[in-house]
């Protein structure tokens, strides 16, 4: 991939907002370049989209819980770990699914209102599948940081106004 | 306060060295709120965590005494293993080596230790604020060279010869520069190296910014053929790691000036801080990656700038390296002194007076990029706009 596009990727990544015609300057192109720029990443699905990243915790009507569930699977054969994943990342209120190495198989993300309805999730629907052999739930307690995001960071500049 | 037998208990040299004209401006700008500072003289990141971690891990281990006077020996080495790999420049670390309180120090140990009372020392116009005045407190005279615009403030070799007396002992470079951001390639220093060699000069080379250039290879000039003989090259961890506070330079020359170095510093200074020291180890063992990240973003934030500012009527070229931009005011019919003190009353954008620099300087503003993409867009919104109101 051409180095224009990494850096122009790199700084979606970091800022979903920034203008077209900010990023045009920041990477020296043209504005009209770096529209079919992002035209043709988002077309070859490297951009999927832009969302912020919200601290949940700092809204103060939202409740939530998250957990990560590790899940021993069963592969089946032919399809490997594939098709059980979707089965998993079906479910609107699963947030992530990854495939791991090491003591379990898949690691799934779950969000949901209360604790309550996590646990009718794994028991209800994740730990019925056929294929799932077990489950270990671990709920977050909080988030330090996300996505390379560091919540609760301060961002006051420590620096003094004026120096040589 | 002045003793009644005396008019000042201060020695002359210091009573009649000018104070900093930033000071001033420092002092201006501290009074007031919602100020977006461009006049910042270092990065704007947090020092790498690694960094930290080690200089926080030193100290658990007890690491609290002092140092060898130059400087830890394994540190050394690492300068000497980074110098030779980033810059093809070779120094012994048992005697070519010495590690300093900034890069300033090393400047302020390398006058001492080569200027006798009255030679002349050139320094570059606009330049760094401290040349001048270490030069003066070293016993020397400072001679300055104006460097040209229209030559994007780089030193020219014709202007070296027209500088030189029978007293001119030294010249101190730096490439790239603080405040216009200029870098001198290879060709130009080559060609300065021509009259450094036929008038014999000692060059202080201030190589501080090496890491941060933008569009061509840096060139150290201690890597010019047979300059090695006669540099000192001179440059530490503050910009490229983002380490300002850490106070942690180096220099590196020929053996008999290094020795001469330690030896001032033994009696002045003992040792640079041990802790800073370990981080220092830390950041040249594994930080090029943090120093890679730093750079693309300064690089992307100083188009962003250069762009901007002549889309909005300050003329400026793109400098290859630092991270300044130096733009002419002229075109305001305002000094830069003025300029300055009215852009920060009335838009509260903090810039440096470019006559802070030196003569040359006037008519120019020093921006510093090292600031969020947020604040340098709003900077520049304001700066319009008090243009728009002249």
């Amino acid at each position: 991939m051409e180095e224009k596009e990494l850096e122009l990727l790199e700084l979606l990544e970091t800022n979903g907002r920034l203008e077209v015609a900010t990023i045009a300057t920041m990477i020296n192109l043209s504005v009209e370049e770096t529209k079919q720029m992002i035209d043709k990443l988002e077309n070859e699905y490297a951009i999927l989209g832009y969302s912020a990243v919200i601290n949940w915790s700092n809204v103060l009507e939202y409740e939530g819980v998250t957990a990560m569930i590790d899940v021993k699977v069963t592969p089946v054969r032919g399809a490997g770990f594939d098709k059980i994943a979707e089965r998993i990342y079906r479910y609107p209120e699963v947030k992530a699914v990854y495939l791991m190495s090491g003591a379990y198989d898949l690691s799934v993300s779950v969000e949901g209102k209360t604790m309550i309805e996590i646990s009718r999730f794994v028991s209800d629907k994740l730990s019925t599948l056929d294929t799932v052999i077990s489950t270990t739930t671990h709920f977050v307690l909080k988030k330090y940081k996300h996505d390379g995001v560091i919540f609760d960071e301060e961002d006051d500049d420590k620096r003094i106004l004026v120096s040589p | 306060m002045s003793p009644s037998t005396k008019n000042s208990y201060l020695s002359k040299t210091v009573a009649n060295l000018e104070p900093s004209g930033i000071r001033r401006f420092f002092d201006l700008a501290s009074t007031m709120d919602n100020v977006i500072s461009l006049g910042v003289g270092e990065p704007d990141f947090v020092t790498p965590w690694n960094i930290i971690e080690a200089s926080y891990h030193s100290l658990e281990r007890g690491y609290t005494a002092y140092t060898a006077n130059a400087g830890m020996l394994e540190l050394r080495e690492e300068i000497s293993n980074y110098l030779k790999y980033n810059y093809l420049v070779e120094y012994n670390p048992l005697n070519q080596v010495i590690v300093t309180v900034g890069a300033s120090q090393a400047i302020d140990l390398a006058l001492r230790a080569i200027v006798n009372p009255g030679e002349e020392v050139i320094v570059i116009d606009p330049g760094f604020v401290s040349y001048a005045p270490a030069v003066t407190l070293a016993g020397g005279t400072p001679v300055a060279i104006n460097t040209k615009s229209e030559d994007e403030f780089k030193l020219q070799p014709q202007q070296i010869e027209e500088a030189i007396t029978e007293k001119t002992k030294a010249i101190i470079i730096c490439s790239p520069n603080n405040p216009t951001g200029s870098v001198l390639t290879k060709d130009e220093l080559n060609r300065i190296a021509t009259v450094i060699e036929k008038h014999d000069l000692i060059v202080l080379s201030d190589e501080i910014y090496a890491e941060l250039t933008y569009d061509e290879e840096f060139t150290s000039f201690a890597a010019i053929t047979k300059m090695k003989e006669r540099t000192v090259l001179i440059s530490g961890f503050s910009k490229a790691f983002a380490m300002t506070g850490w106070r942690l330079g180096y220099a590196t020359g020929p053996v008999e000036i290094i020795e001469a170095m330690i030896k001032i510093h033994q009696y002045t200074m003992m040792s640079a801080p041990t802790m800073a020291q370990h981080g220092a180890l830390e950041a040249l063992k594994n930080g090029k990656k943090s120093v890679l990240d730093m750079k693309t973003s300064y690089r992307q934030r100083r188009n962003f700038v250069v762009n901007t500012l002549n889309e909005i009527g300050l003329s400026c070229h793109q400098p290859g390296g630092a991270f300044y931009v130096f733009p002419s005011i002229k075109s305001t019919g305002l000094s830069s002194e003025e300029f300055a003190e009215q852009l920060l009353k009335t838009e509260r954008v903090a810039v440096v007076p470019g006559s802070v620099f030196g003569a040359t300087g006037e008519g120019y503003i020093r921006c510093s990029y090292a600031a969020s993409l947020k604040q340098l867009d709003e900077a520049m919104k304001r700066i319009k706009s008090f243009i728009d109101q002249l």
